[in-house]
This record gives C-alpha cells, structure tokens and sequence, in this order.
C-alpha cells in the first residue's frame, strides 16, 4: 500500500512530523521488552509471543492486542480480522485487549498511540496483517522441525500445523515457535485468497456489553479508590478566588477538598458524596476575560471578519475580478453553532500516583499525550506511566485532547488529595466543559456561466483553529489550519476552476474547541452541498444531474452518487408530502453519498429513510461498515435536527440531554447502505458517513417547502 | 436499608436521598447499570424494579427497598434472554454503555407486549439514548428477540 497516495494519510503524516514522533516504529520487539511494557499479569508459560501485538498461549487462545481504543467504531473486530486472515487460527479462540501505552504501539500515521481521523483500519491494514504472517510463519518453522520435514511440506488450518498425517495445534507449537528467530518481510496473501477480509463478521465485544461486564473507565473499582467531583469554572477562563471547604467535608462520605489548576475537587468515598458536597461548596470567581460571552454577538462579529480578506486557503486566478463582471451571481451566508460531543458516557479518569509510578484507568483515544502530561506532573518518566485503557463509552472526538485536560486535571487531583481518586465529570460538567466543535460563518459568493455551471468561486471562512496552541500547532501554515478548511479548499466543486479563492480567518474568542467527529467536514459537507443544491436550482437543473457534470472527471464521487440515487429511486414517484435530498462528499479517504427521504410534519423535518453509498476501498468488515454509516448518519441527525451550544453573559446555556437533544430513535430514519466494491487502498469509515447527511436533509426540505435553510440545526420558519 | 437485587439481598449504609443507580454501582459494586445524565433523559440507568422499567438515577433507593429489582446483571445467568440473544444474533451494539437500559428497557417491552409493532417500540424505547445510533438495529433486535420469546 502506497502510503504518499492517500491525501488524508498526507496531511497526518506532516502532521506527525512536526509532532516530532518517528513515523515508523519498528514492530517487532524482542520477547524481553514487551513483557517490560506489560502490566496485566505475566503471559502464561509456553507462550509464542512473536511481537508486541499477538499472544498464542499453551491453549489454542490467540490474544490480540490493540494499539488503538475501541470505542464502538469495531476496531476490536476489525483489526483482529487482519490477524485472522493469515494466521489461520480459529476464530472462537480470539481474545482482544487494549494494548498499554508504549512506543512499540504508535500509530503509523501520528507518530503516537491515538486512534482517531477515520485512519485505524487503513492505518494498520499491513501492519496487523504482517502481524499474523509472521506468527504463522514461525508456528510452522516449529512445526516442521518437530515433524522433521520441510517447511514447505506443512500447511495450517484452523490453528492447527499438518504435514501429512502430523498434526499439531498452534497452543502446542507456541513454545517451541517462541524460541525462534522473528522473520522480517514474511509474504501476505494475495487478495483473491483472502477468506476473512470482507467477510460480514460479528463483533467480538458483543458479550460483555450484553450482560453489564464490559468495563469502561467509570466503571473502574479497588480497594481505596475515592472519587472526585470538581467545581469548574463557570465561564472559561475563570480563576478560583476563594472558596469555604467547610459546607462541602460537613456531607457524610466527603473526605477531603482540594484545590487544583481547573478548579476546586471534592474527593468522597462514592460520586452521590461527592457531587453533594459539591452542591454544598461555595467558590467564589473571579470571571476573567470571557465573561461576556455571547453567541450571538460572537455570530455578528464573523460576519464582520468575514469582510475582509484572510490567510489563503486556495487560490487560482482572480475569483473576484470575474465576479465583478459576471451576469449571474449566487451569493449566501451559512452559519453553524458550537457544538458538544455528548458521549454517553461522561468524561472521568482514575488515578493512582506511586513512589515510582503513576497508574491512569481512562477511556482515552491519546495514550500518548495522557502518559506525558501524568509524567509532566508527577515528575515521573512516561515510561513509569502505564495506561490502562478499558471501553471508551463513545469518544466522537472528546477523548483526543492534545492538552489533557480531564487527565492533566484527574492527576492534579489524586496529587493534592495524596490518594487514589476517580476523576468524574457529570453530565452538566460534560456538556459545559468546551471542547466543542466550533462555531462557523462562511460566506461564498459563486458566478454562474450561461450554461449554469460555476465559474468563478469565492469563499470565506469564519471559524476558530483546532490546532491553534495545542502541540499540533506546527500543522498550521500561512495562517490556515487545513482541519477549518478541509472539504472546501480542496472541493472537487472549486479546485477545478480556472477562478476560485478560499479565504480563512482564525478568530480567538477563548472557547476551547476541538475536533468532533468528521472535523471540519462537520460543517463544510453543509455549506458545500447545500450551495452546490442552490446552484443547481439557480440553473433549473436537477440536483443529481447537476452534481454528475460537476463531478465528471471524479469517477469515485460519481461512483457514489450513482449507487446511491439509483438505489434510492431518484427520481421515481414518492408519497404525498415527502421530497428527496441528496448529497455527495470526501473525506478521510472514502466517499459517501446520502439520498434523505424527508416530510415535515407539525413545523418539525422528519427523516424517513436514508439511502447511503460508500466507496471506501477495501471493505475489511461490511458489517461494521453499515453499522458505522448508521452511526454517522445518527450523529449528524442529531447535529441536523438538534445541537447547538449557545453563550450568554459567558456561560454555556446547555447542560444536559433535555435542553442539548440527542436523537432518539422514534427519529431515526430507516438506513440502507450499499458499499461499492473495490479493491483501492482502504479508506476511513468512522467519520465519512457523517459529513453528507445534513445536506441530504436541507435539500430535501427545499424540494418539499422552498425554503433554504442555511444553518443548522433546522428550523422552518413558522407558515 | 434492605435491597433485593437480582435475587440476594444485600444490607446498605445509604442516605435515604441517594439514588438507586448509585447504591447498585458504589455501595453494591454492581456496574452494569450505567450513569449518563443523571436527570431520566437518556435510560442508561434502567433496572426492573417488581418486573417494571424504571430509571435508576432518580429512583432512591428507600423507596425501592423491599422491592424485587433486577439489573442487567441479573436479567439472565447466561445471555439467554431472548433480548440478549438478538442482540447477539443482529450484532447491535457499538461502544456498548447505553445498552445495558436498552436491553432492560426491551426486556420490559416484551413482558407486557409480546410481539410489539414499531410504533409500540418507539413509544418504549424513546426514553434510550444511543450516541453510536444503533437503533436500526435495536429495532430489528427487538423484531427478532420477540419471535425468538415465541419459539
């Protein structure tokens, strides 16, 4: 697999440069060291443990450990599905656990353990792959010497070794392959033998997250283990002034009150103590600077940048100039609210500090920054911070900071406490805690030729940097954070004009943001495919027809939209009062398109069916990947119909499920997703499915009320 | 205060304000039950209490004691609740911590309608948030878990 092809592995490869990481980490270690990053339990004896990624034990049991975090997207099946297709083992023997936090098992594209951008499957396809080659080879080296025939003599089935009438289980071989040479460069299969890869297979997980034993990091329990509720602040950016511990120790069950860097911690035997005596403790505030934040007059004063010109995203020729003289001209603003990740499960993060070590429980999709900010505090070397990481109860995003924040804060806590302390943010503290996706404005002003087709375009956008003072700072060049920009600076709608630019500005209104699922094709998929559905009104052309011309020379965007219309009928009768939407979009090296049946009914959009596409290259697990366009599709919808963080007198003015709505199933429309075959590079398939759907959904209400509704979430306005 | 939790009983040192959720989770050890948002908006917390869905985050726990309660630990020895079989069979969860109160919440559908129509599941299920949006698949589970209660 060609790395340098994929656009999206490019810009996480300069990313991880920058960072400073080694983008290639050599995967084969020595038996010694990988038992030195091990915290679980020594491996049993008679185990071949070939590199740090694979354990066959004395049983037959194949243990897999996972580099990355599960935390729903599948890739505690996926990826020892890789495995699987050239070891050769059975299937019913495969264990799966996260792996600790060590070099050995850092991304191949961010230089670090993390997991995130779409990038895990694609990432580790020849990874995992030589993983369980190389296991395979070595269990029939030890076979052959045992049998005293050839290697070439031996084939494998099912975990077994047979040459002739011999016959030995790969648990039997295990120890005598263990004390053999690693081989480097074993040989993969070819893709026309492969008997797993792409074969519809059931989850792993699925039994301990059916019977309450699965383990996420508030469910994390030991002897001593305090819990900590802690008091932030109200506005960002606020400092504690003072504060009278005393209502908060007088509740039954409170053990100490500490104050730390983001606030004041209450640390009891269980979370109801500690979020009482929280409730009892009275902090006083000094506000600081952003405590006249508003949404609203944040909104007015992008449109005001947005007058100006910005750092270059795109430019070619004179978009302006063209603009200028030109006969027929579509002008529009969108504007999309800040918005928060909402997992299911609240933010919390377990701390134990020793003499010589730290231990951190916690979901985290960035084992790496985690390890480095508990050492940074604790005065420990990474190495002596191990990281446990049980099932991330959603992480959308959230669970990647390039700061730390709910680690960097657990450990300031279990430090001032001097005790073992569980960390947990409540729903209200989840929700309120930045982070969000942010706020956008964008203008785009397009000129139209005779034959309705754009030819000059000229955009402007108005959003805050993700990357701007986290350590992913470097990636920003010329003033443009290609994540605030991504799906329109390089839009196959723009950058075939001879006439386009894309401006960016960057504004600071201290907001913590962060990437939220599908980054900036969170909002960018919107704004694009909703203009390029104004356009297409404007020149009286069909949506689909208009986007096929647009997209002639794409043959993997018109391979999507294609399947898609042709699968959703486009085009064909529907009931009375239900009109179609579509919508096509890249990104994270896959291709989606979304047909969206949609009515409304009482004022309020009602999404029917969703017929989806998705040319992802290789599709590794097709069950998995209808199960995470069925997981975009509900994430956008609840963005679409739902989500918006709002600001006034500087304080977020949601908190929780009843006034930040998630969607419920009575909404969720009916989903079919058909997935092109193909045998490209394998693409991203956490986040592609998201970007389409709100487009899908605003065009429809178009075709069915006439009104363009240019933000989100939706709202029609009163008859 | 005496709890009947999947069939033990269990003596707990509990303020008569704190939450049932937090007694099964903190004092019980019992962490199947999940918190989400603690105001009955999202169902990760439903147990059965007498056989009936309630949502345990609200719930004190005095006022349940006496009461027959089950967790998702206690809806069977062995995931062969029909539920849990469907969901087995149709693959339906994703990060998995909604779904110990999408199961509960099935669970106790299925006990007052046997085989419902959607319109039944959406009126039962509408208080489980999924994030992961496995609902499709909760629905069709629930299709499934209802004819397999049949067989």
């Amino acid at each position: 697999m060609n790395a340098e092809n994929n656009p999206s592995r490019r810009q996480f490869l300069k990313a991880s440069a920058l960072v400073g990481g080694g983008l290639v980490v050599a995967f084969v270690v020595p038996g010694g060291k990988r038992l030195a990053f091990a915290q679980e339990a020594p491996a049993a004896a008679a185990t071949l443990t070939p590199n740090a990624f694979l354990r066959i034990g004395a049983d037959d049991s194949v243990s897999v450990l996972l580099a990355h975090s599960e935390m729903g997207q599948g890739i505690w099946t996926t990826l020892p599905m890789l495995i699987a297709e050239e070891l050769d083992a059975d299937w019913s023997k495969f264990r799966v656990e996260h792996a600790p936090a060590a070099p050995v098992y850092a991304s191949t594209v961010f230089g670090m353990q993390g997991t995130g951008g779409s990038t895990t499957t694609w990432s580790e396809f020849d990874r995992y792959r030589q993983v369980g080659a190389t296991a395979r080879a070595m269990l029939v080296q030890a076979a052959a010497a045992r049998f005293g025939v050839e290697a070439s003599a031996c084939r494998t089935e099912n975990g077994a070794v047979i040459a002739g009438s011999q016959r030995a289980t790969y648990g039997e071989l295990a120890d005598d392959a263990g004390k053999l040479p690693v081989p480097a460069n074993v040989a993969l299969k070819a893709p026309a033998d492969w008997k797993v890869i792409g074969k519809p297979t059931r989850r792993l997980d699925t039994p301990e997250k059916i019977n309450g034993s699965a383990k996420f990091g508030m469910d994390v329990q030991f002897e001593g283990l305090k819990t900590a509720v802690v008091a932030r602040a109200p506005v960002f950016g606020a400092k504690v002034k003072s504060f009278d511990a005393a209502p908060a120790l007088a509740v039954p069950g409170v053990r100490k009150v500490v104050q730390v860097p983001s606030g004041v911690a209450v640390v009891a035997d269980h979370f109801w103590a500690a979020k009482k005596g929280r409730d009892a403790l009275s902090v006083d505030w000094d506000l600081g600077p952003n405590a006249g934040l508003d949404s609203a007059a944040l909104l007015a004063s992008y449109r005001e940048l947005a007058k100006a010109d910005g750092a270059s995203a795109a430019r070619k020729g004179d978009a302006r100039a063209k603009l200028a003289t030109a006969t027929k001209t579509i002008e529009a603003e969108y504007h999309l609210p800040y918005l928060a990740h909402a997992p299911m499960e609240p933010l919390n993060c377990t701390v134990r500090i020793g003499a010589d070590q730290c231990e951190l429980w916690v979901g985290t999709q960035f084992q790496t920054i985690e390890q480095g900010a508990a050492a940074a505090i604790t005065g420990l070397k990474p190495e002596q911070v191990q990281v446990h990481t049980p099932f991330l109860g959603g992480g959308f995003g959230r669970r990647a900071t390039p700061g730390a924040d709910v680690v960097s804060e657990a450990v300031h806590v279990a430090k001032a406490a001097g005790l073992p302390v569980k960390t947990v943010w409540t729903r209200e503290d989840d929700t309120q805690g930045g982070y969000y996706r942010p706020m956008y404005f964008e203008r785009a002003r397009i000129a139209l030729g005779d034959d309705g087709l754009p030819v000059a375009w000229d955009h402007v956008l108005v959003g805050q940097s993700i990357m701007a003072g986290t350590p992913f700072a470097g990636t920003i060049k010329d003033g443009v954070d290609n994540s605030s920009v991504e799906g329109v600076a390089d839009s196959p709608y723009i950058t075939g004009l001879a006439d386009h630019r894309v401006d960016l500005h960057s504004p600071t209104p201290g907001v913590p943001v962060l990437w939220w699922r599908s980054v900036g094709h969170s909002q960018n998929a919107f704004v694009m495919e909703s203009l390029v559905d104004e356009l297409a009104h404007a020149a009286g052309k069909d949506p689909l027809d208009y986007r096929r011309t647009l997209l002639k020379d794409h043959p993997r965007h018109l391979g999507v939209l294609n399947l898609a219309a042709e699968k959703a009928g486009w085009g064909t009768p529907l009931p009375e009062g239900r009109r179609r939407g579509i919508a096509v979009h890249e990104s994270f090296g896959s291709y989606v398109a979304q047909v969206a049946e949609v009515s409304v009914e009482d004022g309020a959009v009602r999404v029917h069916k969703v017929t989806c596409a998705i040319d992802c290259g290789v599709a590794v697990n097709p069950l998995m990947i209808a199960a995470q366009m069925e997981s975009g599709i509900a994430f956008g919808l609840s963005a679409a119909l739902h989500g918006r963080i709002t600001f006034k007198d500087g304080r977020v003015q949601q908190s929780n499920y009843h006034d930040y709505p998630a969607l419920r199933l009575p909404e969720m429309p009916a989903v079919d997703t058909h997935v092109v075959a193909s045998s490209e590079k394998p693409g991203g398939v956490g986040e592609p499915g998201l970007p389409p759907i709100a487009p899908a959904v605003a065009n429809a209400v178009f075709a069915l009320t006439g009104q363009r509704l240019r933000t989100l979430p939706l709202a029609l306005a009163k008859a | 205060m005496k709890l009947s939790v999947n069939g033990i009983d269990h003596d707990v040192d509990a303020s008569n304000d704190m939450p049932l959720l937090w007694v099964l989770r903190d004092l019980i050890g019992l962490t199947g039950t999940k918190y989400g948002c603690g105001i009955a908006q999202c169902g990760a917390c439903t147990v059965h209490v007498d056989g009936v869905p309630m949502k345990a985050c609200i719930t004190p726990a005095s006022a349940v004691s006496g009461r027959k309660i089950t967790t998702i630990e206690g809806l069977s020895a062995d995931a062969s609740h029909p539920v849990q079989k469907a969901w087995a069979e149709l693959d339906v969860v994703q990060c998995g911590y909604c779904q110990s109160g999408q199961i509960m919440a099935a669970a106790a559908l299925l006990q007052v309608v046997n085989n419902p129509d959607d319109a039944q599941i959406d009126a039962a299920m509408a208080g489980n948030l999924c994030r992961c949006g496995t609902y499709p698949r909760v629905r069709a589970a629930i299709h499934r878990a209802a004819e397999i209660g049949k067989a």
